[in-house]
């Protein structure tokens, strides 16, 4: 939402002159994306703005009767508490080991899909594969390869009986292990797609002038990829920022592993603690908006080429 | 000639390590679903089962908590992504053609809520959804996965949309077609690819989806798949549940698995496509 203001929209031409023709489209225009803009707005506008009436609100749904004006209290609440600070951190700890790690990952991967001649469809096939999977189900498969009383992991290791889901650093490698499995597909397939754009005859060029392999990747290849790799990392860290199946099915947020949207949903679903609760979802709304702004304004990210405008 | 195609031969080794990292979880997933559920007993587990057994695959069939959940996936996903899809294709359509007020407006929306933190919704749906009475019915997970799907159907196919010769309609109209032939038979087979890869990855993301399954759910009436796995206790309480899991999870893949191998092609275009203008 905060992003409408991303580009400046170009002079508009002269109402007065519309033809029927243009008004006629204009009006078609707006009739088939009425639909779209109905629906989204009905899911996430109305209830956000929901969230923001009850955050201001002590409400439990087990005490209707309870429910009284309390201002901003649920919000200095929760941000005096020190779980929300936890899942913040366990949060970020997870956004950005997993992005940083995907972010290679899915260059060399994209670069392998890019040079590869002999069984290319066969790897593009392959990589699909985790990116399609239900992310529940890569959770278990992570949780059973480095459980105790299944997993070959230890074996392999030999660490013996060590317990990685017994103290927080060891079971977040498992979830960022799990989450990275599942996600690099997505970042690598995007990388490529930006690979595919970077002229052919600059690496030609380059290569004539005598430029190495390396710095041909950090003079050309990487300064031509820069748009995609931003879109790219925006959209892989909010989706990391929103992490929530790996950690619920792997500790269920034990070991300080739980993550802001598994509060959120703790606090308004199992606990049915709506104000506190809404306050919690507001703050995270917060974040992202803050993070989608940090990319935006901050690294320049050009978010045009995402929109889709001309 | 010789070292151009030693230098292609790594990159096949290269590509031959990304295979085995993507399918060697699959293979785990496999083995486990194949296992005796008693192994785990024994305390030294092997990664490979020492007898290949089908028990669980029979236990996850007879247990109503997984065939239903399984028909309220296919029905819940199928639903979802058909709605997404003609909501999205006239949206999409509007934008790819037409020039009017509000069109970067819908874009910008549709990224924002493409960014939007689900979990910050779950508390007022939640509500919202008890006072109008579809918490845990196929409609109440059916609105929100086609509010979250439509981000990603509206860029995908207004990029497909964007790339028809739309000026081929008109030259079919001259050449003596009605306007709904040269709808049908020029404009429906080129803009048919677009529409059906965007159903695809639409039907990922519904038959992925866990938060909102979990939260708008109670019962084995509208509950999903994934939702139903983490609900998962085995056959009895004294065996570990590990197997049958495994063996749902080979299940639910397998849907995966062949629109992947059967339609790489699009998704890698339709992935793309929608992301960073090609």
């Amino acid at each position: 939402m905060a992003l409408t203001e991303v580009r400046v929209a170009p002079p508009e031409p002269a109402k007065a002159e519309l033809t029927d023709r243009a008004r006629r489209e204009r009006r078609l225009g707006l009739t088939l994306s009425a639909p779209a803009f109905l629906v989204m707005v009905f899911v996430t506008a109305y209830p956000l703005i929901y969230a923001v009436v009850l955050s201001l609100y002590n409400y439990r749904l087990t005490d209707p009767a309870g429910r009284e004006f309390v201002g901003l209290r649920n919000y200095s609440t929760v941000l005096t508490d020190p779980v929300w600070w936890t899942d913040f951190g366990t949060t970020l700890i997870i956004t950005v080991v997993s992005v940083a790690v995907e972010l290679v990952l899915g260059f060399a991967f994209a670069f392998v899909m890019y040079r590869i001649i002999r069984g290319r469809s066969l790897v593009r096939t392959g990589i699909l594969i985790p990116y399609g999977i239900v992310t529940v189900v890569s959770a278990y498969i992570w949780q059973f390869a480095f459980q105790l009383d299944s997993g070959f992991v230890n074996q392999w290791l030999g660490l013996g009986t060590f317990n990685f889901f017994g103290q927080r650093w060891s079971a977040l490698v498992v979830i960022i292990l799990s989450e990275i499995w599942k996600t690099t597909p997505f970042i690598s397939l995007l990388l490529l797609a930006g690979l595919v754009q970077v002229p052919e005859e600059y690496q030609e060029a380059a290569r004539v002038d005598g430029a190495t392999a390396w710095q041909r990747l950090r003079r050309v290849t990487l300064p031509n990829m820069k748009a995609a790799i931003m879109v790219a990392l925006l959209f892989r860290t909010l989706d990391a920022w929103r992490i929530f199946d790996n950690p619920f099915i792997m500790t269920r947020g034990a070991n300080d592993t739980e993550t802001l949207s598994f509060l959120a949903y703790r606090q308004n679903v199992t606990l049915v603690n709506m104000g506190a609760g809404s306050a919690v979802s507001v703050l995270l709304f917060l974040t992202v908006v803050v993070i989608a702004f940090i990319f935006v304004k901050g690294f320049r990210t050009d978010l045009s080429q995402v929109r889709g405008d001309q | 000639m010789a070292t151009d195609r030693r230098v292609s031969g790594w990159w096949t080794v290269w590509g031959l390590l990304i295979l085995v990292w993507a399918l060697f979880p699959l293979l785990w997933m496999v083995s486990l679903s194949f296992k005796d559920p008693d192994t785990f007993r024994s305390g030294t587990p092997t990664f490979f089962p020492e007898t290949w057994v089908w028990d669980n695959y029979r236990t996850v069939f007879a247990d109503s908590l997984f065939t239903s959940a399984l028909i309220n996936s296919v029905g819940i996903a199928l639903i979802a992504t058909l709605l997404a899809v003609v909501t999205a294709m006239f949206a999409a359509y509007a934008i790819a053609r037409m020039t009017y007020p509000g069109k970067k407006f819908l874009l910008s929306m549709a990224l924002a809520i493409a960014m939007f933190p689900q979990a910050a919704l779950v508390g007022p749906l939640f509500n919202m959804w008890r006072n109008l009475g579809i918490y845990d019915t196929w409609i109440g997970l059916i609105i929100p996965y086609l509010t979250f799907a439509l981000p990603l159907s509206i860029w995908t196919m207004s990029a497909f949309f964007r790339q028809i010769p739309w000026e081929m309609e008109q030259a079919a109209q001259v050449d003596g077609a009605t306007a709904w032939q040269a709808f049908r038979k020029v404009i429906v087979p080129l803009a048919a690819p677009g529409v059906f890869t965007t159903a695809i990855l639409t039907f990922f993301f519904c038959w992925n989806e866990f938060l909102l399954a979990i939260s708008l759910t109670s019962t084995d009436r509208a509950r999903t798949v994934p939702a139903a796995l983490s609900f998962f206790t085995g056959a009895s309480q004294f065996e570990s549940p590990i197997t049958y899991i495994m063996a749902a999870s080979v299940v639910v893949t397998i849907p995966v698995v062949i629109l992947v191998l059967i339609f790489q092609r699009r998704i890698m275009a339709g992935l793309t496509a929608g992301a960073v203008k090609g």
